[in-house]
């Protein structure tokens, strides 16, 4: 990009490019196979899922379905049927072993956008703008659910950008584009990171979901740590690093275990040293000999201060 | 420096715990009251929209339908498809314009089959009992049968010929020894699948098919047709009544039967 500096350098240099960017190439590649799948049948009639991501039918036989959108259905007033049901409950338990946010992470359309958006907003080095707090997009799942129920009918999906989104690509209507646009610009000059980190209440119920699911990122080596701080600058959630990373002195376990963490991976990938690996919410006992590295711990204390 | 006592402290926590709840409800309250209004509006359907066959009332299939359009891939024709972004019907539904490309009422119902939230009712298992909407002759003026002309086209394609649409012979003023033949729609068989008025010969369709509650009036619940009372109870509902002769239009003061 520049001769400067940048997140992950050092990672490039030890490692390789590709090492280095091993599961941004992984998410990409998973995001776009689940685009490509649903497209396979409009395009070229390869009808391997049928639907959009609110619900749809895999080789006409197993049902999928969005439990967020579904228990919007039920707080209206509907108990939807069996089919809905048991997708839902797929869906549900695939992100409760995956890790919740991993729908933002690797499957939800809107990741592409928001990423771009940040993307150029950093080369454009454009101000954060508009940063309410985290539990925004809590309060307005809150709303979500509260509407649904007073009004009878699911309000959100009226307006619910994500999926109208994955509908516009799925089906090729027209003006949706202009929600993706109207994303785009909301994050790159009014509010960095503002729709998925700030305000989207379905990555709000997803982040619910990761409280208790089981993949998570883990901090196991974390006594390599050199305080590079590359994660901390990749990362589209920062502060669920710090607890897991610099747990060593506050007796905290190694595993990242906030819902707002996505499983994107890229701290895996910018780490030079090989602080962080994908694990299991229960290794979460620092591992053993950890407090023995001293120079390591002065050098946390310095920045973690 | 001597900071402030815990329960000081535990006061300022406190008021700023509170505070921040009571920014929090406001928020959710007018994010709610927003979002409650715009869906209030979107629940308007254009007259001219029509849902698919086993949906509900309106305000229902919103709470129903998660807008996956699996009827719309299931649908073997142009008919179905999802509202997009900026139009009248609510942003993803599924609905069909008769005008443009009506329901063709397949027997096994795939839009039916296909939805898997209930939204369309899986207990529409035959396709002769859908709802869709009600046809109504809208415009006599135009509608050449009116005219005395044997159009007929609306009867001809009706799926459910002579039962839902029938033509119904009236003496033809206009040339004092013709018939007029008028295509009656009748609520109780009519499918409101739309093929009448798709095939309408006329530039802008004189038969059109409304969603039910625009197109169906309601008599008042204390009315009482004194002739169905009488077919129902087999006899007249007063004993004794004295059936007095009627005076018919041209007849002469003395017209008794």
């Amino acid at each position: 990009m520049s001769a400067e500096t940048y997140p992950g350098q050092d990672a490039v240099k030890s490692k390789g490019w590709l090492a280095a960017h091993k599961w941004l190439l992984i998410r990409r590649g998973v995001q776009l196979s689940v685009l490509a799948l649903f497209l396979a049948g409009p395009l070229l009639d390869v009808w391997i899922v049928k639907g959009n991501l609110t619900s749809s039918l895999i080789l006409g036989v197993v049902p999928l379905s969005d439990p967020f959108i579904v228990l919007q259905s039920l707080l209206a007033g509907h108990l939807a049927a069996t089919t809905a049901l048991i997708g839902a409950a797929i869906v549900l338990s695939a992100y409760v072993l995956v890790g919740g946010r991993s729908y933002c992470a690797f499957v939800c359309p809107m990741n592409i956008i928001t990423d771009a958006s940040r993307w150029l907003a950093k080369r454009l080095d454009l101000p954060k703008g508009w940063q309410p707090v985290r539990e925004t997009r809590l309060w307005i799942l809150a709303s979500v659910l509260v509407t649904a129920s007073i009004t009878g009918v699911m309000a959100w999906e009226l307006l619910n950008p994500v999926t109208i989104l994955h509908r516009a690509l799925v089906y090729g209507v027209g003006y949706v584009w202009t929600v993706a646009l109207a994303i785009f610009l909301f994050d790159l000059v009014v509010s960095r990171r503002g729709w998925c980190g700030r305000l989207c209440p379905m990555g709000a119920f997803y982040g619910l979901v990761g409280t208790v699911s089981l993949t998570r990122i883990s901090a196991q080596n974390r006594t390599a740590c050199n305080d590079c701080m590359d994660c901390f600058a990749v990362c589209p959630e920062p502060h669920v690093i710090t607890p897991a990373l610099r747990g060593v002195n506050t007796n905290v376990g190694p595993v990242i275990l906030s819902g707002d963490c996505t499983n994107c991976a890229r701290c895996i990938d910018v780490c030079a040293k090989d602080v962080f690996v994908f694990d299991l919410r229960f290794h979460n006992d620092a591992p053993k000999g950890e407090r023995r590295d001293e120079s390591m711990q002065i050098s946390t204390d310095r920045h973690a201060a | 420096m001597g900071g402030p006592s815990t329960s000081q402290k535990s006061a300022v926590s406190r008021r700023r715990f509170l505070a921040n709840v009571a920014r929090a409800a406001g928020g959710v309250g007018a994010l709610s009251l927003v979002v409650g209004l715009f869906a209030r509006q979107a629940q308007s359907l254009p007259a001219q929209a029509l849902r698919p066959p086993g949906a509900g009332s309106e305000s229902d299939f919103l709470a129903a339908c998660v807008r996956c359009g699996l009827c719309v891939r299931d649908c073997p024709y142009p008919t179905l498809g999802l509202a997009d972004v900026g139009e009248d019907v609510a942003v993803g539904t599924p609905y069909f314009v008769a005008r443009r490309a009506p329901c063709e009422m397949c027997d096994d119902i795939p839009c039916v089959k296909a939805c898997p939230t209930g939204a369309l009712d899986p207990s529409l298992t035959n396709i002769d009992d859908a709802d869709m909407g009600l046809a109504v002759l809208v415009d006599e003026e135009t509608c050449l049968n009116f005219q005395g002309l044997r159009c007929d086209v609306c009867y001809r394609v009706c799926p459910a010929i002579d039962q839902a649409i029938t033509l119904e012979m009236l003496h033809n003023p206009r040339t004092g020894k013709h018939a007029l033949f008028i295509p009656t729609v009748h609520s109780d068989k009519c499918t409101g699948c739309g093929k009448c008025e798709r095939s309408c010969v006329l530039e802008t369709a004189a038969i059109r098919v409304f969603p039910r509650h625009l197109a169906k009036g309601r008599i008042g619940a204390h009315y009482r047709l004194g002739w169905v009372e009488k077919e129902q109870k087999g006899e007249s509902l007063i004993p004794g009544i004295v059936d007095l002769p009627d005076r018919l239009p041209g007849s002469f003061g003395g017209g008794l039967k």
